[in-house]
């Protein structure tokens, strides 16, 4: 249970939540792409970062290495001041549900599962409450995204915006040290863009926590602490 | 682990049609191979119980397996001389002191045995002359080594002593004649000899063969008929443990020299036919869940495909490959074992349908129906047999979906 003894350690808040160290990630094949490229970057914890550019430029790629869902092809990714590019599939999925949250363009929840049970589910996975406190905090979740009347509906019955809370309910559910989002507000109207981004900054201001959101919408970008601009796999400024 | 069922549930009830059409074709693969071995095993047992019943474990008898070889074949093996035309030798045929070896196999532990002679007869009753084969018996002894006496229809084994010149005939025999209780037949032997016999029980053994030839009288009444006074030419043996049967039979074969034969070498052609049979049930109903265990296949492929972007989203999440791996997995189980408890529900509805049917048949036994047996083996069996299809076929399927990489479903997904 090296994964478990791994979550249980937290680093001090001098160490930066995440930290990228030459970062290059390719992508084989018959004519080899560079995603991102030799990428250096620290981010302090309990920081809005919104990592922007144009489309093909690398930022979703960027997060996915941030986020343990990729890992890279030569560099080193650290999180709370640990590389964990070494460890296993399963390490770094246990990683993913106890610390990470995860928010994407599409809402990608379970369309059999009603919103609360969509909540539900990171947690049932990691087993930490009981059922009754599962349930209590998946409500509470709901409750504080203002989606008290969806906890019963499934993701069909909902609106484009709520989907996207419920969504973000989901990513909290385990209470993690950071939310990674992509384009979470690509398929939303201005309004509930503004909403996402609300909720995010509450999420750093109000609870500490660190979110990472890749955006090409530059009116929201700006509202993040700390900028990142990627064109062509690079940094090109913050 | 309930998470994980709980999802693969979701993705079935998803798929609502094509999961009871997977699920009714596991279950009538379980069902029939329920109802089809009922029905042969059935019959099967009930044949093999009659017989072990009715006809002996070992039957010794007064011939060699292979020719006795002669002086010259003796003396000169493989000579460059060889001999045509010779007669055999002119032995009395009979078995050699067959009542000391009645008492010395009888020492054996777990075993009865008995002399017999047995012969050719013709029964003339009116206008009728019918072939049948006698056998005499020695009733006292007789009673431990068969079970004749329980299926005496009519009559009594003790008849035999209290009237002269007493027969049992077959019931088949009876009906063939036109014969009855207390009627006088005329019997003739090869030997030349004419008796006036009287008929004092008419058995029913279920065994056509039996029924339809075979008749009893006492030992010194069939010695005196085949004109061979204290000869026997057959010893019957009935052994506590019938499974020794063979063993037993090569062991005395090999000690006294005569052709000595187990039941299932007697019945060897029918034991045959028993595993072809078998076979046949088996490849019928492996046909069948076959075809079922490519339903499943084919469901859950098209769950997986379906599925990709959900498949991604619970890796992403933090559900493992092992975790995606047995929602699949899970998925033909649930069918699977769903599908079990249907079949077996279809089975006992079937073979209890069977059951009622009725109707004569006459073959190698006579029944007024199809004998089933209902072996809780056959249920345990074909579940298991289902079950683990219907996993497998999930398996393929589901290690596909284990190797999805989520980054790049969401990245084409974006």
């Amino acid at each position: 249970m090296m994964a478990a003894e791994a979550i249980a350690k937290t680093a001090p808040d001098s160490v930066p939540i995440l930290e990228l160290r030459h970062v290059t990630r390719v992508l084989p094949g018959p004519v080899p792409v560079t995603l991102v490229r030799d990428i250096d970057l620290k981010i302090p914890r309990g920081t809005f970062a919104a990592i922007s550019g144009p489309s093909g430029s690398g930022k979703s790629s960027l997060l996915y290495l941030m986020s343990l869902l990729d890992r890279p092809t030569s560099g080193e990714v650290l999180l709370e001041g640990r590389v964990i590019d070494g460890l296993s599939d399963a390490e770094r999925a246990a990683i993913r549900l106890r610390r990470l949250g995860f928010v994407f363009q599409f809402h990608f929840l379970l369309p059999e599962f009603s919103s609360l049970d969509n909540v539900l589910l990171p947690m049932r996975k990691a087993r930490l409450l009981s059922a009754k406190e599962m349930r209590a905090r998946a409500a509470d979740l709901l409750h504080q995204l203002d989606l008290d009347d969806c906890a019963k509906k499934t993701p069909g019955q909902l609106s484009g915006g709520q989907r996207q809370r419920v969504a973000i309910a989901r990513a909290l559910a385990n209470d993690p040290h950071v939310v990674f989002a992509d384009e979470p507000t690509g398929n939303l109207d201005s309004k509930n863009g503004r909403i996402v981004f609300d909720i995010f900054e509450r999420l750093v201001d109000e609870e500490g926590r660190s979110v990472v959101t890749v955006t090409h919408d530059t009116d929201l970008a700006a509202r993040a602490e700390m900028q990142i601009r990627i064109v062509d796999g690079r940094i090109v400024d913050r | 682990m309930n998470l994980l069922i709980d999802i693969a549930l979701a993705h079935l009830r998803n798929r609502k049609r094509q999961t009871v059409v997977s699920l009714l074709g596991v279950s009538l693969g379980v069902g029939f191979f329920i109802a089809i071995a009922a029905m042969m095993q059935g019959f099967q047992s009930y044949f093999i119980d009659k017989i072990i019943d009715v006809a002996p474990h070992i039957e010794m008898k007064d011939e060699y397996r292979r020719p006795p070889l002669q002086p010259v074949e003796q003396l000169y093996e493989g000579g460059a001389v060889g001999l045509t035309g010779v007669k055999p030798k002119d032995e009395p045929r009979g078995i050699k002191q067959g009542r000391a070896k009645v008492a010395e196999l009888e020492q054996l532990p777990g075993v009865m045995a008995s002399g017999y002679l047995t012969g050719e007869i013709i029964l003339r009753y009116g206008s009728k002359d019918v072939s049948g084969s006698v056998v005499g018996i020695e009733p006292e002894r007789e009673r431990q080594v068969s079970k004749i006496e329980d299926d005496l229809i009519a009559g009594a084994l003790d008849n035999l002593y209290t009237t002269a010149n007493g027969l049992l005939i077959g019931e088949g025999l009876a009906r063939k004649l036109g014969a009855d209780m207390a009627d006088t037949l005329t019997v003739l032997s090869p030997a030349g000899v004419i008796l006036k016999m009287k008929v004092v029980g008419v058995f029913s053994t279920g065994i056509v063969e039996l029924d339809n030839f075979r008749v009893y009288t006492l030992l010194k009444k069939a010695q005196v008929l085949q004109d061979r006074p204290n000869v026997i030419n057959r010893i019957r043996l009935r052994l506590d443990d019938v499974n020794q049967a063979e063993e037993l039979a090569r062991r005395i074969e090999r000690r006294y020299g005569y052709r000595s034969e187990s039941w299932q070498e007697a019945n060897q052609n029918v034991l045959g036919i028993f595993v072809i049979q078998n076979g046949i049930m088996y490849s019928t109903t492996g046909a069948i869940l076959l075809v079922a265990a490519f339903g499943i296949f084919n469901i859950i492929s098209t769950v997986v495909l379906e599925k990709t972007r959900d498949i991604a989203i619970l890796k992403s999440l933090g559900f493992t490959s092992g975790d995606v791996e047995l929602i699949f997995v899970a998925e033909g189980l649930l069918v699977g074992v769903a599908g079990a408890l249907l079949g077996w529900l279809m089975g006992y509805a079937m073979s209890r349908g069977l059951g009622a049917v009725q109707f004569e048949i006459e073959g190698f036994i006579r029944s007024e129906g199809f004998i089933l047996d209902y072996s809780p083996w056959h249920y345990g069996i074909s579940a298991v047999m289902a079950i683990s299809a219907a996993t497998f076929a999930a398996y393929l399927p589901a290690r596909r979906a284990a190797r999805v990489y989520p980054v790049d479903i969401i990245r084409s997904a974006a």
